[in-house]
Protein backbone atom coordinates (compact mmCIF):
# COMPACT_ATOMS: atom_id res chain seq x y z
CA UNK A 1 0.00 0.00 0.00
CA UNK A 2 2.87 2.33 0.85
CA UNK A 3 4.40 1.69 -2.56
CA UNK A 4 1.28 2.72 -4.43
CA UNK A 5 0.97 5.84 -2.28
CA UNK A 6 4.59 6.80 -2.90
CA UNK A 7 3.99 6.29 -6.62
CA UNK A 8 0.82 8.33 -6.51
CA UNK A 9 2.24 11.15 -4.40
CA UNK A 10 5.89 11.09 -5.40
CA UNK A 11 6.86 11.84 -1.82
CA UNK A 12 7.89 9.37 0.86
CA UNK A 13 7.04 11.46 3.92
CA UNK A 14 3.63 12.41 2.62
CA UNK A 15 2.86 8.80 1.76
CA UNK A 16 3.91 7.57 5.18
CA UNK A 17 1.89 10.20 7.01
CA UNK A 18 -1.17 9.55 4.86
CA UNK A 19 -0.91 5.81 5.44
CA UNK A 20 -0.58 6.36 9.18
CA UNK A 21 -3.66 8.57 9.25
CA UNK A 22 -5.67 6.05 7.26
CA UNK A 23 -4.78 3.27 9.69
CA UNK A 24 -5.67 5.49 12.63
CA UNK A 25 -9.07 6.31 11.17
CA UNK A 26 -9.65 2.62 10.41
CA UNK A 27 -8.77 1.67 13.97
CA UNK A 28 -11.38 4.15 15.22
CA UNK A 29 -14.13 3.50 12.69
CA UNK A 30 -14.09 -0.18 11.81
CA UNK A 31 -14.82 -1.53 15.29
CA UNK A 32 -17.76 0.89 15.43
CA UNK A 33 -19.05 0.73 11.83
CA UNK A 34 -17.85 -2.73 10.80
CA UNK A 35 -15.04 -3.67 8.44
CA UNK A 36 -15.62 -2.49 4.86
CA UNK A 37 -16.04 -5.07 2.06
CA UNK A 38 -12.78 -4.00 0.50
CA UNK A 39 -10.51 -2.97 3.37
CA UNK A 40 -7.43 -2.38 1.18
CA UNK A 41 -9.40 -0.16 -1.19
CA UNK A 42 -10.87 1.76 1.74
CA UNK A 43 -7.43 2.36 3.22
CA UNK A 44 -5.91 3.55 -0.04
CA UNK A 45 -8.85 5.86 -0.79
CA UNK A 46 -8.80 7.29 2.72
CA UNK A 47 -5.03 7.80 2.58
CA UNK A 48 -5.23 9.51 -0.78
CA UNK A 49 -8.06 11.79 0.32
CA UNK A 50 -6.21 12.72 3.50
CA UNK A 51 -3.13 13.49 1.46
CA UNK A 52 -5.15 15.59 -0.99
CA UNK A 53 -6.57 17.62 1.91
CA UNK A 54 -3.13 18.18 3.36
CA UNK A 55 -1.68 19.25 0.04
CA UNK A 56 -4.49 21.70 -0.59
CA UNK A 57 -3.63 23.20 2.76
CA UNK A 58 0.06 23.26 1.99
CA UNK A 59 -0.01 24.75 -1.47
CA UNK A 60 3.73 24.83 -2.00
CA UNK A 61 3.77 21.06 -2.49
CA UNK A 62 1.26 21.23 -5.30
CA UNK A 63 3.77 21.48 -8.10
CA UNK A 64 5.59 18.39 -6.89
CA UNK A 65 2.73 15.98 -7.27
CA UNK A 66 0.58 14.68 -10.05
CA UNK A 67 -2.25 14.80 -7.56
CA UNK A 68 -4.24 17.85 -8.50
CA UNK A 69 -5.03 16.55 -11.95
CA UNK A 70 -6.61 13.41 -10.52
CA UNK A 71 -10.30 13.62 -9.68
CA UNK A 72 -11.45 12.70 -6.19
CA UNK A 73 -11.47 8.91 -6.10
CA UNK A 74 -14.59 7.00 -5.25
CA UNK A 75 -14.20 4.05 -2.93
CA UNK A 76 -15.76 1.24 -4.92
CA UNK A 77 -13.68 2.03 -8.00
CA UNK A 78 -10.53 0.76 -6.38
CA UNK A 79 -10.56 -2.94 -5.81
CA UNK A 80 -7.76 -5.19 -4.71
CA UNK A 81 -6.65 -5.96 -8.23
CA UNK A 82 -6.39 -2.39 -9.47
CA UNK A 83 -4.05 -1.11 -6.77
CA UNK A 84 -0.84 -1.02 -8.77
CA UNK A 85 1.95 -3.03 -7.20
CA UNK A 86 4.60 -0.35 -7.28
CA UNK A 87 6.92 -2.12 -4.89
CA UNK A 88 9.33 -2.81 -7.72
CA UNK A 89 9.68 0.90 -8.46
CA UNK A 90 10.08 1.50 -4.74
CA UNK A 91 12.92 -0.99 -4.39
CA UNK A 92 14.87 0.57 -7.27
CA UNK A 93 14.32 4.03 -5.77
CA UNK A 94 15.55 2.88 -2.36
CA UNK A 95 18.63 1.27 -3.91
CA UNK A 96 19.50 4.06 -6.32
CA UNK A 97 23.29 4.48 -6.67
CA UNK A 98 23.02 8.21 -5.95
CA UNK A 99 22.36 7.17 -2.33
CA UNK A 100 25.11 5.83 -0.07
CA UNK A 101 25.02 2.06 0.51
CA UNK A 102 24.18 2.32 4.20
CA UNK A 103 21.35 4.65 3.22
CA UNK A 104 20.07 2.18 0.61
CA UNK A 105 20.01 -0.52 3.27
CA UNK A 106 18.15 1.63 5.79
CA UNK A 107 15.63 2.90 3.24
CA UNK A 108 14.93 -0.59 1.91
CA UNK A 109 14.29 -1.93 5.39
CA UNK A 110 12.06 1.04 6.21
CA UNK A 111 10.06 1.28 3.01
CA UNK A 112 9.88 -2.37 1.92
CA UNK A 113 10.58 -4.24 5.11
CA UNK A 114 8.29 -2.03 7.15
CA UNK A 115 10.77 -2.00 10.03
CA UNK A 116 10.62 0.91 12.45
CA UNK A 117 13.47 3.40 12.63
CA UNK A 118 14.34 2.08 16.11
CA UNK A 119 14.49 -1.51 14.86
CA UNK A 120 16.79 -0.59 11.98
CA UNK A 121 19.01 1.49 14.26
CA UNK A 122 19.33 -1.43 16.68
CA UNK A 123 20.19 -3.84 13.91
CA UNK A 124 23.06 -1.71 12.65
CA UNK A 125 24.32 -0.50 16.00
CA UNK A 126 23.59 3.20 15.61
CA UNK A 127 21.39 5.44 17.72
CA UNK A 128 17.78 5.99 16.64
CA UNK A 129 18.55 9.70 16.16
CA UNK A 130 21.36 8.88 13.74
CA UNK A 131 19.09 6.54 11.79
CA UNK A 132 16.29 9.09 11.74
CA UNK A 133 18.68 11.69 10.29
CA UNK A 134 19.98 9.23 7.75
CA UNK A 135 16.48 8.46 6.55
CA UNK A 136 15.45 12.15 6.47
CA UNK A 137 18.49 13.10 4.44
CA UNK A 138 17.81 10.23 2.09
CA UNK A 139 14.25 11.31 1.47
CA UNK A 140 15.41 14.90 0.99
CA UNK A 141 18.01 13.81 -1.53
CA UNK A 142 15.45 11.75 -3.43
CA UNK A 143 13.31 14.86 -3.79
CA UNK A 144 16.01 17.46 -4.39
CA UNK A 145 18.25 15.47 -6.71
CA UNK A 146 15.30 14.06 -8.62
CA UNK A 147 15.84 10.37 -8.00
CA UNK A 148 12.97 8.90 -10.03
CA UNK A 149 10.32 6.52 -8.79
CA UNK A 150 10.77 4.07 -11.64
CA UNK A 151 12.18 0.76 -12.76
CA UNK A 152 15.43 1.66 -14.54
CA UNK A 153 15.58 1.52 -18.35
CA UNK A 154 16.85 -1.72 -19.92
CA UNK A 155 20.28 -0.24 -20.67
CA UNK A 156 21.15 0.10 -16.98
CA UNK A 157 18.79 -2.47 -15.48
CA UNK A 158 21.38 -5.26 -15.03
CA UNK A 159 23.74 -3.12 -12.95
CA UNK A 160 20.88 -1.58 -10.97
CA UNK A 161 19.43 -5.00 -10.25
CA UNK A 162 22.86 -6.15 -9.07
CA UNK A 163 22.87 -3.20 -6.65
CA UNK A 164 19.41 -4.11 -5.29
CA UNK A 165 20.43 -7.72 -4.75
CA UNK A 166 23.66 -6.57 -3.08
CA UNK A 167 21.64 -4.50 -0.59
CA UNK A 168 19.45 -7.46 0.28
CA UNK A 169 22.49 -9.72 0.68
CA UNK A 170 24.12 -7.08 2.89
CA UNK A 171 21.04 -7.09 5.10
CA UNK A 172 21.28 -10.89 5.26
CA UNK A 173 24.94 -10.87 6.25
CA UNK A 174 25.63 -7.74 8.19
CA UNK A 175 22.83 -6.94 10.52
CA UNK A 176 23.41 -7.85 14.13
CA UNK A 177 19.78 -8.57 14.71
CA UNK A 178 18.82 -7.46 18.13
CA UNK A 179 15.06 -7.81 18.30
CA UNK A 180 14.79 -8.27 14.58
CA UNK A 181 15.90 -11.36 12.67
CA UNK A 182 17.54 -9.61 9.74
CA UNK A 183 18.34 -12.83 7.93
CA UNK A 184 14.61 -13.60 7.93
CA UNK A 185 13.89 -10.03 6.75
CA UNK A 186 16.36 -10.40 3.89
CA UNK A 187 14.83 -13.73 2.87
CA UNK A 188 11.40 -12.15 2.92
CA UNK A 189 12.68 -9.32 0.71
CA UNK A 190 14.27 -11.94 -1.55
CA UNK A 191 10.89 -13.64 -1.94
CA UNK A 192 9.23 -10.33 -2.76
CA UNK A 193 11.88 -9.55 -5.39
CA UNK A 194 11.55 -12.98 -7.00
CA UNK A 195 7.78 -12.58 -7.14
CA UNK A 196 8.06 -9.08 -8.63
CA UNK A 197 10.67 -10.17 -11.18
CA UNK A 198 9.82 -13.79 -12.03
CA UNK A 199 12.04 -13.81 -15.13
CA UNK A 200 15.18 -12.62 -13.37
CA UNK A 201 17.34 -15.64 -12.54
CA UNK A 202 19.68 -13.61 -10.31
CA UNK A 203 16.83 -12.67 -7.97
CA UNK A 204 15.98 -16.37 -7.64
CA UNK A 205 19.67 -17.16 -7.22
CA UNK A 206 20.00 -14.74 -4.30
CA UNK A 207 16.90 -16.15 -2.62
CA UNK A 208 18.19 -19.69 -3.03
CA UNK A 209 21.61 -18.71 -1.66
CA UNK A 210 20.15 -17.08 1.44
CA UNK A 211 17.81 -20.02 2.07
CA UNK A 212 20.66 -22.54 1.77
CA UNK A 213 22.81 -20.59 4.23
CA UNK A 214 20.00 -19.92 6.66
CA UNK A 215 18.84 -23.54 6.61
CA UNK A 216 22.14 -24.58 8.17
CA UNK A 217 22.22 -21.85 10.81
CA UNK A 218 21.29 -24.05 13.77
CA UNK A 219 24.01 -26.59 12.96
CA UNK A 220 26.87 -24.13 12.53
CA UNK A 221 27.86 -23.99 16.18
CA UNK A 222 27.90 -26.62 18.87
CA UNK A 223 28.56 -25.38 22.43
CA UNK A 224 30.03 -22.19 20.94
CA UNK A 225 32.44 -24.22 18.83
CA UNK A 226 32.57 -23.87 15.07
CA UNK A 227 31.33 -26.96 13.24
CA UNK A 228 32.54 -27.60 9.72
CA UNK A 229 30.03 -28.35 7.00
CA UNK A 230 30.98 -32.01 6.73
CA UNK A 231 30.57 -32.50 10.49
CA UNK A 232 27.26 -30.72 10.89
CA UNK A 233 24.24 -32.46 12.40
CA UNK A 234 21.97 -32.56 9.36
CA UNK A 235 18.89 -33.12 11.47
CA UNK A 236 19.34 -29.51 12.56
CA UNK A 237 19.12 -28.29 8.97
CA UNK A 238 15.81 -26.69 8.01
CA UNK A 239 14.47 -29.06 5.36
CA UNK A 240 11.73 -26.66 4.31
CA UNK A 241 14.20 -23.88 3.56
CA UNK A 242 16.51 -26.26 1.69
CA UNK A 243 13.60 -27.48 -0.42
CA UNK A 244 12.49 -23.92 -1.18
CA UNK A 245 16.08 -23.02 -2.04
CA UNK A 246 16.45 -26.01 -4.34
CA UNK A 247 13.22 -25.11 -6.14
CA UNK A 248 14.44 -21.53 -6.62
CA UNK A 249 17.81 -22.59 -8.00
CA UNK A 250 16.12 -25.07 -10.36
CA UNK A 251 13.90 -22.29 -11.72
CA UNK A 252 16.90 -19.97 -12.08
CA UNK A 253 18.88 -22.59 -13.99
CA UNK A 254 15.84 -23.32 -16.16
CA UNK A 255 15.82 -19.60 -17.01
CA UNK A 256 19.44 -20.10 -18.16
CA UNK A 257 20.78 -18.04 -15.29
CA UNK A 258 24.59 -18.22 -14.98
CA UNK A 259 25.17 -15.05 -12.99
CA UNK A 260 27.08 -14.75 -9.69
CA UNK A 261 24.15 -15.38 -7.33
CA UNK A 262 22.89 -18.34 -9.33
CA UNK A 263 26.36 -19.89 -9.32
CA UNK A 264 26.87 -19.28 -5.60
CA UNK A 265 23.47 -20.79 -4.87
CA UNK A 266 24.22 -23.83 -7.03
CA UNK A 267 27.46 -24.29 -5.09
CA UNK A 268 25.70 -23.95 -1.71
CA UNK A 269 23.06 -26.41 -2.83
CA UNK A 270 25.66 -28.97 -3.96
CA UNK A 271 27.53 -28.58 -0.68
CA UNK A 272 24.37 -29.53 1.23
CA UNK A 273 24.25 -32.92 -0.44
CA UNK A 274 25.88 -36.11 0.76
CA UNK A 275 28.30 -36.94 -0.73
CA UNK A 276 29.39 -33.59 -2.16
CA UNK A 277 30.25 -33.54 -5.86
CA UNK A 278 33.50 -31.62 -5.34
CA UNK A 279 34.69 -31.62 -8.98
CA UNK A 280 31.36 -30.02 -9.95
CA UNK A 281 31.74 -27.48 -7.13
CA UNK A 282 35.28 -26.68 -8.31
CA UNK A 283 34.01 -26.19 -11.87
CA UNK A 284 31.30 -23.80 -10.64
CA UNK A 285 33.87 -21.81 -8.64
CA UNK A 286 35.96 -21.58 -11.79
CA UNK A 287 32.97 -20.19 -13.70
CA UNK A 288 32.27 -17.76 -10.84
CA UNK A 289 35.90 -16.68 -10.76
CA UNK A 290 35.81 -15.83 -14.45
CA UNK A 291 32.84 -13.53 -13.76
CA UNK A 292 34.00 -11.85 -10.59
CA UNK A 293 37.80 -12.08 -10.86
CA UNK A 294 37.89 -12.44 -7.10
CA UNK A 295 40.88 -14.13 -5.45
CA UNK A 296 38.57 -15.23 -2.63
CA UNK A 297 36.57 -17.23 -5.16
CA UNK A 298 39.84 -18.79 -6.34
CA UNK A 299 40.59 -19.68 -2.72
CA UNK A 300 37.26 -21.45 -2.45
CA UNK A 301 37.97 -23.23 -5.72
CA UNK A 302 41.26 -24.44 -4.26
CA UNK A 303 39.39 -25.90 -1.30
CA UNK A 304 37.03 -27.73 -3.67
CA UNK A 305 39.99 -29.02 -5.69
CA UNK A 306 41.57 -30.33 -2.46
CA UNK A 307 38.32 -31.96 -1.38
CA UNK A 308 38.11 -33.58 -4.81
CA UNK A 309 41.41 -35.30 -3.96
CA UNK A 310 44.19 -33.02 -5.26
CA UNK A 311 45.77 -31.11 -2.34
CA UNK A 312 48.95 -30.46 -4.35
CA UNK A 313 47.10 -28.70 -7.15
CA UNK A 314 45.09 -26.84 -4.53
CA UNK A 315 48.23 -25.56 -2.81
CA UNK A 316 49.58 -24.33 -6.13
CA UNK A 317 46.43 -22.27 -6.64
CA UNK A 318 46.56 -20.89 -3.09
CA UNK A 319 50.22 -19.88 -3.26
CA UNK A 320 49.51 -17.63 -6.26
CA UNK A 321 46.76 -15.63 -4.52
CA UNK A 322 47.37 -12.00 -3.47
CA UNK A 323 45.61 -12.45 -0.12
CA UNK A 324 48.37 -12.14 2.43
CA UNK A 325 46.26 -10.25 4.96
CA UNK A 326 43.32 -12.64 4.65
CA UNK A 327 43.03 -15.05 7.57
CA UNK A 328 41.32 -17.74 5.50
CA UNK A 329 44.17 -17.86 3.03
CA UNK A 330 46.51 -18.90 5.81
CA UNK A 331 44.07 -21.27 7.49
CA UNK A 332 43.49 -22.96 4.12
CA UNK A 333 47.22 -23.16 3.40
CA UNK A 334 47.73 -24.64 6.86
CA UNK A 335 45.13 -27.32 6.25
CA UNK A 336 46.60 -28.21 2.84
CA UNK A 337 50.16 -28.35 4.19
CA UNK A 338 48.94 -30.56 7.02
CA UNK A 339 47.34 -32.98 4.56
CA UNK A 340 50.54 -33.04 2.54
CA UNK A 341 52.51 -33.97 5.67
CA UNK A 342 54.48 -30.70 5.74
CA UNK A 343 54.01 -30.26 9.49
CA UNK A 344 56.47 -27.42 10.15
CA UNK A 345 55.09 -25.33 7.30
CA UNK A 346 51.55 -26.13 8.43
CA UNK A 347 52.28 -24.87 11.96
CA UNK A 348 53.74 -21.64 10.60
CA UNK A 349 50.63 -21.13 8.54
CA UNK A 350 48.31 -21.78 11.51
CA UNK A 351 50.30 -19.23 13.52
CA UNK A 352 49.98 -16.65 10.74
CA UNK A 353 46.26 -17.36 10.51
CA UNK A 354 45.92 -16.83 14.28
CA UNK A 355 47.64 -13.45 14.01
CA UNK A 356 44.86 -12.36 11.65
CA UNK A 357 41.89 -14.01 13.36
CA UNK A 358 39.83 -12.21 16.02
CA UNK A 359 36.65 -14.23 16.45
CA UNK A 360 36.89 -16.54 19.47
CA UNK A 361 35.34 -19.71 18.02
CA UNK A 362 37.63 -19.43 15.00
CA UNK A 363 40.71 -18.82 17.16
CA UNK A 364 39.94 -21.89 19.26
CA UNK A 365 39.49 -23.92 16.09
CA UNK A 366 42.97 -22.89 14.83
CA UNK A 367 44.59 -23.32 18.24
CA UNK A 368 43.27 -26.88 18.46
CA UNK A 369 44.97 -27.77 15.16
CA UNK A 370 48.20 -26.10 16.24
CA UNK A 371 48.04 -28.16 19.43
CA UNK A 372 47.51 -31.40 17.49
CA UNK A 373 50.54 -30.72 15.31
CA UNK A 374 52.86 -30.02 18.25
CA UNK A 375 55.91 -32.21 18.36
CA UNK B 1 14.62 19.82 -13.19
CA UNK B 2 17.86 21.61 -13.85
CA UNK B 3 21.22 20.04 -13.19
CA UNK B 4 24.76 21.32 -13.36
CA UNK B 5 27.28 18.81 -14.67
CA UNK B 6 30.73 19.75 -13.35
CA UNK B 7 33.46 18.12 -15.35
CA UNK B 8 36.72 17.10 -13.66
CA UNK B 9 39.50 15.84 -15.86
CA UNK B 10 42.11 13.32 -14.81
CA UNK B 11 45.43 15.17 -14.88
CA UNK B 12 47.33 14.44 -18.07
CA UNK B 13 44.29 12.79 -19.65
CA UNK B 14 44.82 14.63 -22.90
CA UNK B 15 48.64 14.51 -23.00
CA UNK B 16 48.82 11.20 -24.81
CA UNK B 17 46.22 12.16 -27.42
CA UNK B 18 47.16 13.22 -30.90
CA UNK B 19 45.98 16.54 -32.29
CA UNK B 20 43.22 14.81 -34.28
CA UNK B 21 42.08 12.90 -31.20
CA UNK B 22 42.00 16.11 -29.19
CA UNK B 23 39.94 17.82 -31.86
CA UNK B 24 37.55 14.84 -31.92
CA UNK B 25 37.05 15.18 -28.17
CA UNK B 26 36.43 18.90 -28.47
CA UNK B 27 33.92 18.32 -31.27
CA UNK B 28 32.14 15.80 -29.09
CA UNK B 29 31.76 18.33 -26.28
CA UNK B 30 30.46 20.99 -28.66
CA UNK B 31 27.98 18.52 -30.16
CA UNK B 32 26.57 17.74 -26.72
CA UNK B 33 26.33 21.48 -26.10
CA UNK B 34 23.86 21.61 -29.02
CA UNK B 35 21.51 18.91 -27.68
CA UNK B 36 18.01 20.19 -26.86
CA UNK B 37 18.20 19.43 -23.14
CA UNK B 38 21.46 21.35 -22.71
CA UNK B 39 20.70 24.92 -21.68
CA UNK B 40 24.22 26.17 -21.27
CA UNK B 41 27.80 25.24 -20.70
CA UNK B 42 31.39 25.98 -21.55
CA UNK B 43 34.79 24.41 -21.62
CA UNK B 44 37.40 26.22 -19.59
CA UNK B 45 40.97 27.07 -20.53
CA UNK B 46 43.61 24.98 -18.73
CA UNK B 47 44.34 25.31 -14.99
CA UNK B 48 47.55 27.28 -15.46
CA UNK B 49 45.53 30.13 -16.95
CA UNK B 50 43.46 30.48 -13.80
CA UNK B 51 43.49 33.34 -11.33
CA UNK B 52 41.90 33.13 -7.89
CA UNK B 53 40.32 36.03 -6.01
CA UNK B 54 39.67 36.22 -2.30
CA UNK B 55 39.01 39.01 0.14
CA UNK B 56 41.52 39.23 2.95
CA UNK B 57 40.65 41.71 5.68
CA UNK B 58 38.71 43.86 3.22
CA UNK B 59 41.41 43.99 0.59
CA UNK B 60 41.26 41.97 -2.59
CA UNK B 61 43.77 39.17 -2.71
CA UNK B 62 44.56 37.94 -6.18
CA UNK B 63 46.74 34.88 -6.72
CA UNK B 64 47.95 32.88 -9.67
CA UNK B 65 46.48 29.44 -10.22
CA UNK B 66 43.22 27.55 -9.63
CA UNK B 67 41.27 27.57 -6.36
CA UNK B 68 41.54 23.93 -5.44
CA UNK B 69 44.86 22.25 -5.08
CA UNK B 70 43.34 18.98 -6.14
CA UNK B 71 44.63 16.33 -8.49
CA UNK B 72 41.63 16.63 -10.76
CA UNK B 73 41.22 19.72 -12.88
CA UNK B 74 37.86 21.42 -13.26
CA UNK B 75 37.56 21.55 -17.02
CA UNK B 76 34.07 22.76 -17.86
CA UNK B 77 30.37 22.45 -17.17
CA UNK B 78 26.95 21.97 -18.69
CA UNK B 79 23.56 23.18 -17.56
CA UNK B 80 20.89 20.56 -18.31
CA UNK B 81 17.13 20.34 -18.25
CA UNK B 82 16.17 16.76 -17.37
CA UNK B 83 13.21 14.86 -15.95
CA UNK B 84 15.25 13.07 -13.31
CA UNK B 85 18.75 12.26 -12.23
CA UNK B 86 18.94 9.14 -14.39
CA UNK B 87 18.67 11.31 -17.50
CA UNK B 88 21.50 13.50 -16.21
CA UNK B 89 23.60 10.43 -15.36
CA UNK B 90 23.11 9.08 -18.88
CA UNK B 91 24.56 12.29 -20.36
CA UNK B 92 27.40 12.44 -17.83
CA UNK B 93 28.43 8.90 -18.73
CA UNK B 94 28.80 9.92 -22.39
CA UNK B 95 31.27 12.71 -21.72
CA UNK B 96 34.87 12.22 -22.90
CA UNK B 97 36.18 13.18 -19.45
CA UNK B 98 34.45 10.12 -17.98
CA UNK B 99 36.05 7.60 -20.31
CA UNK B 100 39.43 9.31 -19.94
CA UNK B 101 39.58 8.67 -16.19
CA UNK B 102 37.90 11.86 -14.93
CA UNK B 103 34.74 12.42 -12.86
CA UNK B 104 31.55 14.34 -13.40
CA UNK B 105 29.71 15.83 -10.48
CA UNK B 106 25.95 16.23 -10.90
CA UNK B 107 24.22 18.84 -8.76
CA UNK B 108 20.63 19.96 -8.86
CA UNK B 109 20.39 23.68 -9.51
CA UNK B 110 18.64 25.98 -7.04
CA UNK B 111 15.43 27.32 -8.43
CA UNK B 112 15.17 31.03 -8.70
CA UNK B 113 13.04 32.41 -5.87
CA UNK B 114 9.81 33.85 -7.26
Amino acid sequence: MLASLVGFLGDFDLAEEAAQEAFTVAAERWPRDGTPDNPAGWLVTTARNRAIDRIRRERTLAAKTRLLEVPETVEHEIDETTIPDERLELVFTCCHPALATETQVALTLRALGGLSTEEIAGAFLVTPETMKRRLSRAKAKIKTAGIPFAVPPDAVLPERLAAVLAVVYLIFNEGYGGRVDLAAEAIRLGRVLSALMPDEPEALGLLALMLCHDARRAARFHDDELVLLEDQDRSLWDAGQLAEGRAAIDRALALRGRGPYVLQAAIASLQAQDPVDWPQVAALYEELGALTRSPVVDLNRAVAVAQAGAPDAALQIVDRLPLDEYQYLHSTRAELLRRLGRTEDARAAYRRALELTRAEPERRFLERWLEELSP
Amino acid sequence: MQYALLIYDKPGAYDSLSDEERKAVSDEYWAIREEPCVLGGAGLQPAHTATTVRLDDGSTLVTDGPFADTKEVFGGYYLLEADDIDAAIAIAARLPAARLGGSIEIRPVLERPS
